[in-house]
C-alpha cells in the first residue's frame, strides 16, 4: 500500500469535512451520502523510516479526520457496537459528541466505563469486537470499512491529555478499609481505580521496578508509548493509590500475610499468565532461542535498543525467525527489525486468515518488511558447536477441518521437512499460568492449566480474594482483563460496604 | 514511585579481595522472609540499569538487613562495587527461588568455590542447625580469594581449604577432597556444591560413581526472576526448567552443564567490552588528583 503523509490526509479530510458540514447544516445530508464518506486512513510514520526507530507508528487522526470519521457513524438506535465491547463503552454517544465537536464530552462518555481509553484505542482488537458489529461495515460488506471506533477513542483520549484536561476521578471520603491489588497490569489498574474511588485505601503491588505490567514490558513503544501508560498510572497515584514496586506477593510477603498480618480487608489477584511456552522440540535451549517475553522485556522495559545507555544487552541477530501468529509475535518481529536484523520471518502453522493478531499489526509488519511463512512449524532447532542457533528445521502444513475454535486446523505434511537458515528464534506461542502465587497460597483453587477458578463476581475459592485478567483467562487482551477487573472491583466494593 | 520509606540503604561494605565485595543492605521484608538458598534481583537504576541475580549470603531479621557478596565481573557489579556505605541500591526484589530442602540427612559435605562460598554459608548453617555432621570444603584460585573462612570454621565439624596454586591450604581442586570423602565409609549422605559452573559440573561428576546425592545451585542470566522471561532456563534430566521458579537448586547429576555454560556466554562479547571499560574507568579514577584536568 502506498504511504500517505499526515499532512495530505489532513488536507483531504478538511476539504471533505467542509462540504459535509455545509450539507449537514442545510439538512440535506442523506444516510447514503454518509456511507459514501471515505474511511479515514490512520496517518502513520513512513514504513522505511519507522522500521529503524522505536517511535510510535500510528500517529493518530487529525481533528478534521476524526470529525469526518465520526460522521460515518449512523447512530444506530440498537447500537450493535456496544454489545461487541467487553466494557460496554457508550459508542454512539461518544461518536455523536465528536460529530458536534464536543471532544471533552466524548472522552467523558468513554470514561464512564473505560479507564484506559488511550491504551484501548491503541491495542484493542476492535475488528473482533465493536467494529465487527458495526452497521456501516456490514452495509459496505467489508469489516475494514466499519467506523474506526478505536481510532476515534484514541483521538479524544489523546486530545484530552494533550490539552491538559485530564483530572483524577473524584474519590469518596476515606472508609479506613484496605485493599491489596496484586499485579499492576490492565486488570490491576482497573481494580485499583474503581476501589479507590469508593474511598478505600489501595496498595498496588508490582514485582518489576516499574508498574504497568504487559503494557510496559510487553507491548512495544512503537505501538503503545510508555508515556501514555505512565500518565494513566500517575492518575492512580493522584487518587491516593500507593504503588509498591519490587514486591513479589508469594515471596516478599505471602497473600495470607497480607490478609492476616498486614491488615488488608480484601485482595485482587491480577498477576497475568506470565510463564512463557517453549516449542518442546529439540534445540529449544540453544543460545539464540528466546521467549517473546524475554526478547520484548529486554527491548521495552530494559530499553536494550539504546545500546549506548542501557546496561541490558540484546542478542545480535542477522536472520530472526518468530514462531507464532498473535500480537506478541508481530511485536517481536517488528522489534527485531528495529534492533537491526537484516531479515525477520514469521513462522505460523496456519494462514493469514487464521492469525489471531490485529489486522492493523499484520499490515504494519508487512509494510515494514517482515516476511510471513505460513503453514510452517519448527520440528527442531539446529545449533553449532558453541551451542548457538544456525537454522531451524521446518515442516510444511496444510489446512484441514475446522477445530473447536472454529478455525481450520493445520495438518502436518509428512516428509516435508526442510532446513531454514536463521540465527535467532523468538517463541511467541503464548503463556501458561505462573505457578508462584498459587504454590505459595494455600486453598486457592485452580483448573488443570493452573488458571485461578472464579465465580461470576470474580471471587476465588478464598474468602476476600478476587482474581481477573490473564491468570483467570489464559492469554487474552488488555480490554478483557479490564472487564474482569471492573467486575471484581464491583464485588470488592460491595463486600466492603457490607462489612 | 517508591514505597513510603527509603529502602535498600547500604549500611556496611567490605572488600573481601581485589574483585569481591560484601555489602549489608537494609531490606527488612526480604530479611524477614528469606530462607537458605534464596536469592534477590538487584538493579542499580530504574531507567538504564540491568537486573542481575545475586545470592543472599546472610540475613539479620532483627536489623532488617541482608548481606550480599559479589564479584565485579560486568558493568552492573562494577557499579554496585563502587557504591559506599550510606548509598542506596535502587531496586532489590526478593527473596526469590525455592528455599533449600533442609533435613537431618546425616553427613553433609558442602563444597564452595570462589564467591560460591557466600551463598553456601546460610545453607551450611541450616544443615548444621538441622543436626547434620557438616563437612565444608572451600576452594579458591589463590589465598587472597578465600572468603568466609572464619564463618565457615565456626559451624563446620571439618573444614578443608584448597587453592589452585597451593598458596593456602592444600594445593588441589575441590574435587580431590570431595572424592576422598566419597571413598570413605560411610560416604556422605548429601553433597551441596556452589561455585563456578565448571566446578559444579566436576563435583557432580565426582560424586556420581558413589551415588552421593548432589545439590547444585545455579546462577544463570535472568531478567524478572519470577518465571516470566524464561531466560534462565536450563535442561535438567532432559526437561526444561526455570532456575528462578523451579530452582535455583537442582540435582547436579541431571543438569546439562555444557548447555548452561553456553547459555551463560550468550552476551560474552558485550560483557567483555563492559568489563574492559570498567577497569579503564577505575584506573582513571585512581589516578592522582590535580594533574592535567
Amino acid at each position: 500500500m502506498e504511504h500517505h503523509s499526515k499532512e495530505l490526509l489532513d488536507r483531504q479530510a478538511q476539504t471533505l469535512l467542509q462540504e459535509l458540514l455545509a450539507k449537514k447544516q442545510a439538512g440535506t445530508l442523506t444516510p447514503r451520502e454518509r456511507l459514501a464518506i471515505p474511511p479515514q486512513e490512520m496517518p502513520s510514520q513512513d514504513p522505511q523510516e519507522r522500521a529503524h526507530n522505536v517511535e510510535e507508528v500510528a500517529l493518530g487522526y487529525t481533528e478534521a479526520q476524526a470529525r469526518l470519521e465520526a460522521e460515518r457513524c449512523l447512530q444506530c438506535k440498537n447500537a450493535p457496537c456496544v454489545k461487541g465491547c467487553p466494557v460496554q463503552v457508550p459508542i454512539p454517544r461518544f461518536i455523536g459528541e465528536i460529530q458536534k465537536g464536543n471532544f471533552k464530552a466524548a472522552i467523558d462518555a468513554i470514561k464512564e466505563t473505560n479507564l484506559l481509553p488511550a491504551v484501548c484505542g491503541r491495542v484493542c482488537p476492535q475488528e473482533k469486537q465493536c467494529q465487527l458489529e458495526c452497521t456501516v461495515g456490514k452495509s459496505l460488506k467489508d469489516i475494514n470499512k466499519a467506523v474506526s471506533i478505536g481510532r476515534l477513542e484514541r483521538f479524544v483520549a489523546d486530545w484530552e491529555r494533550e490539552q491538559g484536561l485530564v483530572t483524577p476521578p473524584p474519590v469518596k471520603p476515606k472508609t479506613g478499609k484496605r485493599v491489596a491489588v496484586i499485579g499492576s497490569g490492565p486488570a490491576g489498574i482497573t481494580v485499583a481505580a474503581d476501589v479507590a474511588r469508593e474511598g478505600h485505601e489501595v496498595v498496588l503491588f508490582e514485582a518489576f521496578h516499574k508498574p504497568g505490567g504487559v503494557m510496559v514490558y510487553g507491548i512495544p513503544e512503537f505501538r503503545l508509548p510508555k508515556r501514555i501508560v505512565e500518565a494513566e498510572i500517575e492518575l492512580l497515584t493522584k487518587m491516593g493509590v500507593r504503588i509498591e514496586t519490587n514486591f513479589l506477593v508469594g515471596r516478599t510477603r505471602t497473600l495470607q500475610q497480607l490478609l492476616e498480618e498486614d491488615g488488608f480487608d480484601a485482595a485482587f489477584v491480577g498477576v497475568g499468565a506470565g510463564l512463557p511456552k517453549f516449542l518442546g522440540c529439540p534445540g529449544e535451549n540453544l543460545v539464540g532461542v528466546f521467549s517473546a517475553n524475554e526478547y520484548l522485556t529486554r527491548a521495552n522495559l530494559m530499553k536494550a535498543y539504546d545500546t549506548s545507555r542501557a546496561a541490558t544487552p540484546i542478542y545480535k541477530s542477522r536472520i530472526v525467525a518468530v514462531v507464532g501468529g498473535g500480537n506478541v509475535a508481530m511485536d517481536a518481529a517488528r522489534m527485531a527489525l528495529r534492533l537491526g536484523a537484516e531479515q525477520v520471518h514469521v513462522i505460523y502453522r496456519r494462514t493469514r486468515e487464521e492469525m489471531p493478531a490485529r489486522v492493523e499489526e499484520v499490515a504494519h509488519a508487512i509494510e515494514e518488511g517482515v516476511v510471513f511463512n505460513f503453514l510452517r512449524n519448527p520440528t527442531r532447532i539446529l545449533g553449532n558447536e558453541q551451542g548457538r542457533v544456525v537454522a531451524m528445521e521446518l515442516q510444511k502444513f496444510e489446512l484441514g477441518e475446522p477445530d473447536a475454535s472454529g478455525r481450520r486446523s493445520p495438518v502436518a505434511i509428512p516428509g516435508s521437512e526442510y532446513v531454514f537458515e536463521c540465527d535467532t528464534v523468538i517463541v511467541a506461542l503464548g503463556n501458561e499460568s505462573n505457578p508462584l502465587l498459587i504454590k505459595t497460597t494455600e486453598g486457592l483453587a485452580v483448573d488443570k492449566k493452573g488458571r485461578i477458578l472464579v465465580g461470576e463476581d470474580q471471587k476465588t475459592s478464598l474468602d476476600r480474594v478476587y482474581a481477573g485478567g490473564d491468570i483467570v483467562l489464559g492469554s487474552a487482551t488488555v480490554i478483557l482483563a479490564m472487564g474482569e477487573g471492573r467486575e471484581a472491583a464491583r464485588a470488592i466494593n460491595k463486600l466492603l460496604a457490607e462489612k | 514511585m517508591k514505597g513510603r520509606f527509603p529502602l535498600n540503604r547500604i549500611i556496611r561494605k567490605k572488600q573481601l579481595s581485589a574483585e569481591v565485595f560484601e555489602i549489608e543492605v537494609e531490606a527488612p521484608l526480604i530479611a524477614q522472609n528469606r530462607k537458605a538458598g534464596q536469592f534477590v534481583i538487584v538493579q542499580i537504576d530504574s531507567e538504564w540499569g540491568e537486573r542481575i541475580p545475586l545470592t543472599i549470603a546472610d540475613a539479620d531479621p532483627k536489623r532488617g538487613t541482608i548481606t550480599m557478596v559479589f564479584q565485579t565481573v560486568g558493568a552492573s557489579t562494577h557499579r554496585l562495587g563502587a557504591k559506599q556505605e550510606g548509598d542506596f541500591v535502587e531496586n532489590i526484589l526478593g527473596p526469590l527461588g525455592n528455599p533449600t530442602h533442609i533435613e537431618r540427612f546425616g553427613r553433609v559435605v558442602c563444597v564452595g568455590g570462589g564467591i560460591g562460598v557466600a551463598p553456601l554459608h546460610p545453607i551450611a548453617q541450616a544443615m548444621k542447625a538441622a543436626g547434620n555432621y557438616l563437612i565444608v570444603i572451600i576452594g579458591a584460585r589463590t589465598k587472597d580469594l578465600v572468603i568466609f573462612e572464619d564463618r565457615m570454621r565456626a559451624i563446620a565439624d571439618e573444614l578443608i581449604i584448597v587453592t589452585d596454586d597451593g598458596s593456602y591450604g592444600r594445593k588441589a581442586l575441590v574435587t580431590e577432597p570431595l572424592k576422598e570423602y566419597c571413598e570413605k565409609s560411610p560416604p556422605p549422605d548429601l553433597a551441596v556444591a556452589i561455585g563456578p559452573p565448571i566446578m559444579m559440573k566436576f563435583c557432580a561428576e565426582t560424586t556420581r560413581p558413589f551415588k552421593v546425592p548432589t545439590v547444585v545451585s545455579l546462577n544463570t542470566i535472568m531478567i524478572d526472576g519470577t518465571g516470566m522471561c524464561g531466560g534462565c532456563r536450563v535442561s535438567v534430566g532432559g526437561e526444561t526448567k526455570f532456575v528462578c521458579v523451579d530452582g535455583p537448586e537442582f540435582d547436579g547429576h541431571l543438569v546439562d552443564f555444557d548447555n548452561m555454560m553456553q547459555r551463560l556466554r550468550a552476551y560474552k562479547e558485550r560483557e567483555d567490552q563492559d568489563h574492559h571499560k570498567c577497569h579503564l574507568e577505575l584506573q582513571i579514577e585512581q589516578l592522582p588528583a590535580g594533574g592535567s584536568r
